[in-house]
């Protein structure tokens, strides 16, 4: 019983039974955390290196918990106030690392394919914690596993993705995972923001009209307008796209039936989603965040245990 | 293949463990019965519905324990975690932890190990059906037990269910 990949470097090359077998092990990690100890000291002899290029607060801190609370040791490196600004290359960043005895690499990075570089260079077992407009494969899982634990299943479920599409790595890898596990997959946004051929690329549903796309589905995943991805002006204003495409109480409230709302953050209040929707009884945000911690153990736990 | 215990050796066994196992309480509220995950769940199972016909107006608190993430061979060997059950508090209570086979002793460890995370337990004891005696990597000692037998560590020892049976092969 183990995964059939060394490293997660996303969800695209992972097997439905290795997304079940974390989606299983996350269950039994979440009832540690429940406990008055939430440790268990499974990966008391493993190191982990947590490399930040991109600035991160949910994702940082829940893989470091997660470690903490398998009992590894964590070192903790961001690109800024490194030799990186020294003109240090990735590869050497990483090679000086591992040679002080590290046994995992967690890495969030800028450039998409930065983890799968540095997968064919180095020894250690690799998770990607976002690698640019590729993919951010535990917030997928975490978001499957919130999924399922509230509506008891992802097979025959209505996931639709709102918004930036077009620069969201949450997007693609939610894609890759929802399509593996068997649920039904669309995409919402305005046109500038949805891949032209995304129907065709990954075999999802495409809307434009936030209402029908509401309306057809079960669960909605609300995703942040990268604002600092977008090098060219894809809508007029925030006041626009929020009155086009942000979730509101009043859109909510003319469905016919209530949908599970999701978010994997930093949420703008007030642009994609508005407060009172984020913060309202439909929305399961801060159980994904909970969520995270739990998932992220079960990848470690499982990536630790593969022999080399 | 030999036949260690038969069915009805099986069924006169788990009843001598229950009886044994409350014959020295002097009050069932401050014992805990908890079963391993995933094989001593069965006999755990079998052990404490025993004894809950022996006090039918008592609550017999009984939990399930999975000590996957506990193991001292996660690098080597993964093994699929499952269900920790225990609905209540074993702080300064007397936990008789239940399992079907003892041989190496290494469960047992990562289980003491366990048990430390959901409080401070007066006393442990150890009931196991089968005691294999030889092989022991350490020091630990069922103080509740089934049968004990001699075994070679090429053979194995199984307890099957279905056929309540327990065999040597």
């Amino acid at each position: 019983m183990q995964l059939s990949t060394k490293h997660l470097l996303g969800i695209k090359n992972l097997l439905p039974q290795d997304i079940s077998l974390i989606l299983s092990t996350a269950a039994q990690f979440k009832e540690v955390l429940q406990r008055p100890v939430k440790k268990v000291p499974s990966l008391r002899d493993v190191t982990i290196v947590n490399l930040f290029y991109e600035s991160s607060t949910r994702t940082r801190i829940s893989f470091e918990l997660a470690e903490k609370r398998l009992g590894a040791d964590t070192i903790n490196f961001t690109a800024s106030g490194s030799s990186v600004s020294k003109g240090e290359t990735l590869l050497d960043t990483v090679n000086n690392i591992l040679s002080m005895k590290v046994d995992m690499v967690v890495m969030r990075h800028s450039a998409s394919g930065a983890p799968h570089f540095l997968a064919k260079h180095i020894p250690a077992a690799i998770v990607n914690a976002g690698d640019g407009i590729n993919e951010h494969p535990t917030q997928a899982l975490l978001d499957a596993f919130s999924i399922t634990e509230k509506l008891g299943g992802l097979e025959g479920k209505r996931v639709v993705l709102i918004g930036d599409i077009m620069h969201s790595r949450v997007a693609l890898s939610n894609i890759y995972l929802l399509k593996k596990m068997g649920a039904e997959v669309m995409v919402a946004g305005p046109p500038t923001l949805i891949p032209k051929y995304i129907h065709e690329a990954l075999d999802v549903q495409v809307e434009y009209n936030l209402k029908k796309a509401l309306e057809w589905c079960d669960v909605a995943n609300v995703l942040r307008i990268q604002l600092e991805r977008q090098n060219q002006v894809l809508f007029s204003s925030l006041r626009e796209y929020n009155l086009a495409y942000g979730v509101s109480k009043k859109l909510l409230d003319g469905l016919k039936k209530e949908i599970v709302i999701m978010h994997p953050g930093p949420i703008n209040r007030g642009v994609e989603i508005d407060s009172d929707v984020a913060d309202g009884s439909q929305s399961i945000i801060l159980q994904q965040v909970e969520n995270g911690v739990a998932v992220r153990m079960a990848v470690l736990y499982l990536l630790a245990g593969i022999k080399s | 293949m030999e036949i260690i215990l038969d069915k009805q050796q099986l069924h006169l066994t788990i009843l001598r463990l229950a009886h044994q196992l409350v014959e020295n309480q002097t009050d069932l509220k401050e014992v805990v019965f908890i079963g391993l995950q995933p094989r001593g769940l069965p006999v755990s199972k079998l052990i404490v519905e025993t004894i809950q016909t022996l006090f039918p107006d008592e609550a017999v608190n009984y939990g399930v324990l999975d000590i996957t993430f506990y193991r001292d061979d996660v690098r080597n060997e993964l093994h699929k975690a499952t269900r920790t059950d225990i609905p209540f508090s074993i702080e300064g209570k007397k936990v008789m932890l239940i399992d079907d086979v003892l041989y190496t002793g290494r469960t047992i460890r990562a289980a003491l190990d366990a048990l430390q995370d959901f409080g401070r337990p007066q006393k442990v004891e150890l009931c196991v059906l089968v005691n294999r005696r030889f092989n022991r990597e350490l020091p630990i000692q069922p103080d509740y037990c089934g049968k004990a037998i001699d075994t070679l560590t090429s053979q194995k020892v199984k307890v099957e269910w279905d056929k309540e049976q327990v065999i040597l092969y």
